[in-house]
């Protein structure tokens, strides 16, 4: 039997070896010189390879890198809870309310806006939230307003809306995907030892949602502290978030060392607060296995 | 009682999922530069403009060569990952499988800026080669999860009656895995295609001067008068985008049904 082992092993290394080594060359590789050029010196058009932490102490130091940061995690916080917050309500009527014969119909038609152009989609919202945009533009040619509404205009508000827009699919399937797992059985034990539904939905339908709800979290946050085209398009470059930032030192000022370092930074920083968010759910997460 | 209002929120979401969707034909047919309200009346210009734009031409062309070539690697890629992690154990599996994923979760700006600092500073030149590698990149763990489903379905008993009746480990793989996991197979052709022709980081910081649909969009935007140009564009975007989508959901639930597996779950 071992050697039937060992022959399974080295067929599926054999197997896993194309996508594994491309994703080692072009994801890993790159990686690893962020990491290292993060503790290289700039020196002017050149790169010196030399050990250092300055680019560190630079960053860390940075006020205006910790108001983008404060604000990127400020936005991505809101964003999640927003998306996260209006998805809930879908992904339980989905799972509870439509019948199993029309539940591949809804997910296809949430899916569906998801994979239509990402920046054509942000741009329709600049298009609609816009001084003399549509919402702007509509109300008043139907005598609702007379001076167009700023509070939705490009600022933060705006980011957040077309944030929570882009990656409502990304929130409603993994809770969707727990509420389905729950056992019928367990509810109707509740209603039978006398809970209100109100009650039983807050103590054996949440509890046992909540690994989706983490899922769902953490999809939404981590590509949200990330995104490039939403604070540019909507924010109109006056808002910038990390990924601008990023960008700036890396191409802009072509300063790699220090855009290292700060890519760098920008990943510890979610790692960690995932791993905090994880870690603060743990009681939840466990009860499935 | 309460199904109904959850009913009535579940289709006011939909509508605020379709809202730009639904006023991008809308303004697309308008016949005025500015995108309000009240509309002006009906004209294509906008997409003849469109049709006529030689820059744009060879936009599509360059998405299209990228896109149909990263949806071919990627597919190609995930059938190896799908195959390996749902037929053999082996140790270190999970990193393995782990990295393989990891495009899916890390922001792509991270994505393109590492790579785009490795490529520079070997001197390759950016043009659309460099673009494919990295859409092969991201497009990877969606074909790898939509492949895992199809290979996951498969009853091992079909491919062990194949080695029984002589045919080889290839031959098997040639004759009865792959015409199995052929709807799979189709449904990742079309779904990487999909992402690829509507990615915007990656083609902007890897193309160099070669413009791409979406690239050549982001730089008309700065432009009002382009506006209609645009939504005309777009609107052609969306419908091909949703005809491949319903094309690639037909396959993958065509696939369900011919190995017996229930239905359950959607793209992603």
């Amino acid at each position: 039997m071992a050697s039937g082992n060992r022959s399974q092993a080295v067929q599926g290394y054999s197997l896993i070896a194309p996508p594994f080594g491309y994703a080692l060359l072009v994801l890993m590789a790159p990686l690893l010189t962020i990491l290292a050029y993060s503790f290289f010196k700039d020196g002017y058009l050149t790169i010196i390879r030399e050990f250092t932490l300055e680019n560190y102490v630079a960053v860390w130091g940075d006020p205006i890198f910790h108001k983008i940061m404060l604000r990127s995690l400020g936005v991505a916080a809101l964003v999640t809870l927003v998306t996260v917050g209006l998805a809930f309500p879908v992904a339980y009527f989905l799972s509870f309310a439509v019948s199993p014969q029309r539940k591949g119909m809804w997910l296809f038609l949430i899916t569906i806006p998801f994979w239509t152009s990402y920046l054509v989609r942000v741009f329709l919202w600049k298009v609609i939230l816009g001084y003399n945009g549509v919402i702007n533009s509509g109300l008043k040619s139907l005598g609702i307003i007379e001076e167009p509404l700023t509070f939705i205009l490009y600022n933060v508000n705006s980011i957040v809306i077309t944030l929570a827009h882009a990656y409502a699919p990304f929130a409603i399937l993994p809770i969707f995907i727990a509420l389905e797992k729950i056992d019928r059985s367990l509810l109707e034990a509740g209603r039978d030892l006398g809970e209100s539904r109100a009650m039983t939905f807050w103590r054996v339908t949440l509890p046992l949602a909540m690994p989706g709800v983490v899922a769902a979290s953490l999809i939404v946050f981590i590509p949200t502290i990330g995104d490039y085209v939403t604070p540019t398009l909507i924010g109109g470059g006056k808002i910038p978030m990390i990924a601008n930032m990023i960008q700036a030192q890396m191409l802009d000022l072509d300063n790699r060392p220090m855009g290292s370092a700060l890519a760098v930074t920008a990943m510890l920083i979610v790692a960690i607060l995932s791993l905090i968010f994880v870690a603060l759910n743990r009681r939840f997460l466990k009860v499935r296995q | 009682m309460k199904g109904r209002g959850l009913h009535v929120y579940a289709l006011c979401y939909l509508l605020f999922l379709y809202a730009p969707i639904l006023l991008l034909p809308i303004f697309a047919f308008n016949n005025g530069t500015v995108i309000s309200f009240p509309l002006k009346g009906f004209t294509t210009q906008w997409f003849v403009q469109a049709f006529e734009n030689a820059t744009l031409r060879r936009a599509v062309m360059n998405s299209l060569i990228i896109a149909v070539s990263s949806s071919v690697f990627a597919t190609c890629l995930g059938i190896f990952a799908a195959r390996a992690s749902t037929r053999f154990e082996f140790p270190g599996k999970g990193p393995m499988m782990g990295l393989i994923m990891l495009p899916l979760v890390l922001p792509e700006i991270i994505v393109s800026i590492s790579l785009l600092v490795v490529l520079l500073s070997m001197g390759i030149t950016l043009n659309i080669f460099t673009v494919i590698i990295g859409h092969t990149l991201i497009c990877m763990p969606y074909a790898t999860v939509i492949l895992t489903t199809a290979f996951n379905s498969l009853d091992r008993s079909l491919e062990e009656a194949a080695y029984d009746l002589g045919e080889t480990k290839w031959s098997a793989f040639r004759l009865v895995i792959l015409p199995l996991v052929m709807p799979g197979v189709i449904s990742s052709l079309l779904m990487s295609f999909t992402i690829s022709l509507d990615e915007f980081i990656i083609a902007f910081f890897l193309a160099g001067n070669e413009p791409t649909l979406p690239t050549y969009i982001f730089s008309q935007l700065r432009f009002p008068k382009q506006t209609p140009t645009i939504m005309a564009l777009g609107t052609v975007l969306v419908v091909m985008s949703i005809i491949l989508l319903t094309f690639a959901e037909y396959f993958r639930r065509r696939g369900n049904a011919r190995t017996g597996a229930n239905n359950t779950g959607g793209f992603l």
